[in-house]
């Protein structure tokens, strides 16, 4: 506490912190809320999808010696294979049933994913180095940070732009949001849909393997990894709104800054802050700070 | 409809619970303790049912519940030695006003945002249990629990939980079938009518939220001196996922479903664990079917089965 008071560079240290926490994080949460924006299913199993991607980049990067990015992409590529037998194995049958029957079958996918991994990856703490040339610190001035950590903050907003231009500014965006409308009309007038659902939903599962494999020099992979992401990225779009490319990116920013500061002013109790950030919000705008109210009967 | 029962569910009743108070005749250590631990999980259960088949709203946190009275019952009794007839009301008291809390933030939500925030505050539930260690005795667990001598032995253990659970069945039964379960029934039918009608229907989905928190810490009260200890597991979300797959299993539109669903799956569960360490894998496949093959549980197979012989003749 005292430390914010006196020290501008602890203060800055801090905020680079907030910024890089919350960017790994958006790129997850991301992933979670382009998925419900579509298919409208709040995927559980996102955690998991998150956890496979840090154990494949453990695979890739440290047991065959592929390299860093190489363990990213394969964790992206990955996913998007996990993604499409789940999507069309699964969840097609599913769209038309209730929420809830959507949200245990996500769950069953977490049970089952996650005994897979203890079967191929054991039960304990993996650890990942940091991609070469990325693992000291960089002279930022009035102090050193660490690379990585700056590299993270970088990404998340890349791919923030990238998937604002797919969305908004492409044709295939503009058939995904009016998919988000009138999914029937859209069907009646020509369009493969379910080729929309299953890129959707690929894409949002390859942004949560992507978020494990790059998070994964900082978080050691390890089972269990999956409930406590999955329940930071509710919290992240609950805040944002969910469905909302912006709400993620900003809430993960809020989330990353309240953790961060929160952990300096109380120390172990960063996670009661979030909570209670998030019933703020919840008083103010139930549907979150970029989300739209609910609509009767959806 | 009235409180009476069917005049079939009541004998099917009446001799279950002949049944269970005949378990220590038997004279096995193993049997009472299932016995003990399957009717807590049963009261668990259809406490989880009262949001869920009676208001419409599912909730993917509902172990908070179990938790804090759980661990309430067991601190106001360890630390502070009150005695049970005091610590175990303000247990169930202090559940119910957690739940109370909870639900007026939740309830201005519906459907997926309804599910994913009784999840979040589960967590922080947990989070809670998990950081104040001086309290709760973090995740070492709260070990020792201070169990009233009159309940250090097995039989009389059983039957005090026995006792309890059924006056608490017979209770969430006269709750569910009087005007206010029937309102919940047309709340959870059709929101919006409802309200046109004149029900408030924030506060009746408000007050099953209560009702279920109250009776999961009767639950969690009693679990916690059959355990001697209360561990930080039992808050966490796989914990009401696991509740929520009982109370499905069984049947969530029928009153003694969940009861049905809360003794197959921790059967099952026992069963599993002697054969294999991948339980979850188990759980998930059999979720599997409910959500493709059984979405009205092994109720509704019965039904189905019981409509095909009817209509066979």
């Amino acid at each position: 506490m005292d430390m914010l008071l006196s020290s501008p560079t602890f203060v800055f240290i801090q905020v680079l912190n907030s910024i890089s926490l919350g960017m790994n994080l958006f790129i997850i949460a991301a992933g979670l809320s382009l998925i419900f924006g579509v298919l409208r299913v709040i995927n559980f199993a996102h955690g998991v999808f998150y956890m496979f991607g840090a154990y494949i980049m453990y695979s890739i990067s440290k047991e065959m010696e592929l390299g860093f990015v190489t363990g990213v992409v394969a964790a992206g590529l990955g996913l998007s294979i996990i993604a499409i037998v789940i999507e069309r194995g699964l969840f097609q049958w599913l769209y038309d049933k209730e929420h809830l029957m959507q949200l245990l079958l996500t769950f069953a996918i977490v049970l089952i994913m996650g005994d897979l991994a203890k079967i191929i990856w054991g039960t304990d703490q993996l650890s990942v180095s940091y991609p070469e040339g990325l693992s000291g610190a960089t002279n930022l001035g009035v102090t050193f940070y660490p690379t990585y950590r700056l590299t993270l903050a970088v990404i998340g907003p890349l791919i923030f732009i990238g998937l604002f231009l797919m969305i908004e500014r492409t044709r295939w965006g503009r058939l995904t949001r009016a998919a988000t409308q009138d999914m029937e009309m859209l069907s009646a007038l020509g369009i493969n849909v379910p080729v929309i659902y299953v890129t959707i939903f690929l894409i949002g599962s390859a942004l949560a393997g992507i978020g494990g494999a790059l998070a994964a020099p900082i978080n050691s992979p390890t089972p269990g990894m999956d409930a406590t992401i999955i329940v930071e990225c509710f919290v992240i779009v609950i805040i944002g709104g969910l469905g909302s490319l912006w709400g993620s990116f900003v809430g993960a920013l809020v989330y990353g800054f309240v953790f961060n500061f929160g952990s300096v002013i109380v120390p172990n109790w960063q996670d009661v802050f979030a909570f209670l950030l998030l019933m703020v919000v919840l008083l103010w705008r139930p549907w979150g700070l970029f989300g739209k109210p609910e609509r009767e009967g959806q | 409809m009235g409180w009476a029962m069917p005049r079939g569910v009541l004998t099917t009743c009446i001799l279950v619970l002949v049944a269970l108070a005949c378990v220590p005749l038997m004279e096995s250590r193993y049997l009472i303790d299932l016995s003990t631990e399957i009717l807590v999980y049963v009261l668990f259960a259809l406490s989880l049912n009262v949001i869920i088949g009676f208001s419409g709203n599912v909730s993917f946190g509902h172990a908070a519940y179990f938790a804090i009275g759980g661990y309430a019952n067991a601190i106001l009794l360890t630390t502070y030695e009150w005695p049970l007839f005091l610590s175990f009301p303000a247990a169930v008291v202090l559940s119910a006003a957690a739940a109370a809390f909870v639900a007026y933030f939740c309830t201005r939500l519906t459907d997926i945002y309804f599910a994913m925030l009784t999840l979040a505050f589960s967590m922080l539930v947990w989070a809670i249990a998990f950081k104040w260690r001086s309290v709760t005795g973090g995740d070492d667990g709260f070990v020792g629990v201070n169990v009233p001598e009159f309940l250090n032995s097995r039989v009389p253990f059983f039957y005090f939980t026995l006792v309890i659970v059924t006056t608490s069945i017979a209770t969430l039964w006269m709750i569910c079938h009087s005007a206010f379960g029937q309102t919940l029934i047309a709340v959870r039918e059709n929101l919006t009518r409802a309200g046109f009608i004149g029900v408030n229907t924030r506060m009746m989905r408000c007050a099953a939220f209560i009702v279920a928190g109250t009776f999961a810490g009767v639950a969690g009260a009693i679990f916690a001196m059959y355990n001697r200890g209360v561990y930080t597991e039992s808050a966490f979300w796989t914990e009401s996922a696991q509740v929520l797959i009982m109370t499905l299993l069984g049947g969530m539109y029928s009153v003694f479903g969940p009861a049905i669903g809360a003794t197959t799956l921790y059967l099952l569960e026992r069963f599993a664990n002697e054969y294999t360490e991948y339980w979850p894998t188990v759980l998930g496949v059999i979720l599997l079917v409910i959500v493709l093959v059984l979405p009205e549980g092994l109720v509704g197979l019965a039904k189905r089965i019981r409509g095909h012989i009817a209509g066979g003749n």
